[in-house]
């Protein structure tokens, strides 16, 4: 059971293998450079395991001792964490020892493929998702121990391989878009995020995003209800 | 910075980031039925949040010299890769190295 589960997460998380070496090794490669040792890009990404989160950490260590900044620049940056959740409760119940680890796991794109992916009946889907989880999170802490320590070797011209981030997510995006019905949910996300981006900038977009987007849907609501009772 | 601030430091950024994580999860543990509002909005949040990280990695692109252009090159590429051989590796690598060979050659 827990093999063929292992050979049904291995092929999903290979893109996110490119990836999360990349940029572990950038991350890696940019700690080095500010002077700090490879233990810290290690446990940085073993125990944050939040992609920007970590770039934005390395910066905070460099200013003056506020860990209250931290903090709130930490919840601010993964508040779309909590919209992974919510739509993973379901999913995530009743799978023991393994839930607090998908859950302290759920990066970006481990919740991409946990929420998108449809399975075989004959593979478990508990062990799917510990698989997909581990894997990716094996990646970005190998990526940036490795960029820490041995950054020098690598000489290839690599610019613009951290679009293979966004191509994941556009094809997961893709993929939903063929199996829903109804596509205003995508709609809503992408129109409410663009009008955010365009009134807010890059920086501060995603927090006005999230709001805008539970408004509509709450809006929505009654409608999205009724469609769904005429469908089934 | 000491060592101990710095241990406080990245324990903080722990902390918050656990948080969003777990919190929707222990205001709704298994045993409590989340009401029909979360529910709902489980089902319609997946699709709306993976288009908000489409955008979110776009974010600077736009404000670029080419505003864009070789991403939206690259993503329509992606789209036609996919609707033709409907192969989530191929066109997540084809649409990556499509990419880079359009920052590095065409648009550089």
């Amino acid at each position: 059971m827990k093999m063929q589960a292992f050979k049904a997460a291995l092929p999903h998380t290979l893109p996110i293998a490119v990836g999360f070496l990349f940029l572990g090794v950038s991350y890696g490669f940019l700690m080095r450079s500010l002077g700090f040792s490879f233990v810290y890009p290690m446990l940085m990404s073993l125990f944050i395991f939040a992609g920007s989160m970590e770039f934005v950490a390395a910066h905070l260590l460099l200013l003056p001792f506020n860990p209250w900044r931290a903090l709130g620049l930490a919840l601010m940056v993964n508040a779309r964490h909590l919209f992974y959740g919510i739509s993973m409760l379901d999913k995530y119940k009743g799978l023991g020892w393994k839930k607090p680890y998908l859950i302290f796991g759920m990066c970006d794109e481990s919740f991409t493929i946990n929420c998108t992916v449809k399975l075989p009946a004959d593979v478990d889907s508990g062990w799917f998702m510990f698989f997909v989880t581990l894997l990716n999170q094996i990646y970005w802490v190998a990526g940036a121990t490795l960029g820490s320590l041995l950054g020098y070797i690598i000489k290839f011209d690599t610019t613009g391989i951290d679009f293979v981030m966004t191509a994941l997510f556009v094809v997961m995006f893709l993929g939903q878009w063929d199996e829903a019905k109804e596509h205003r949910p995508a709609l809503v996300g992408l129109g409410c995020a663009c009008l955010c981006l365009l009134l807010f900038g890059g920086d501060s977009f995603v927090l006005p995003a999230m709001a805008l987007i539970v408004l509509c849907f709450t809006f929505d609501r009654k409608r999205a209800e009724q469609t769904t009772k005429e469908a089934a | 910075m000491t060592i101990e601030q710095q241990i406080i430091t990245i324990l903080a950024v722990v902390a918050g980031t656990m948080l969003t994580r777990f919190l929707p999860f222990l205001i709704f543990p298994e045993g409590r039925k989340p009401p029909k509002y979360i529910t709902y909005l489980g089902t319609v949040l997946p699709c709306a949040v993976i288009a908000l990280l489409v955008v979110y990695c776009l974010r600077d692109v736009v404000f670029t010299d080419w505003h864009g252009l070789p991403e939206f090159l690259a993503i329509a590429f992606i789209v036609f890769l996919h609707r033709w051989r409907k192969n989530t590796l191929l066109s997540i690598a084809g649409g990556t190295v499509f990419y880079m060979l359009l920052v590095q050659g065409v648009f550089t």
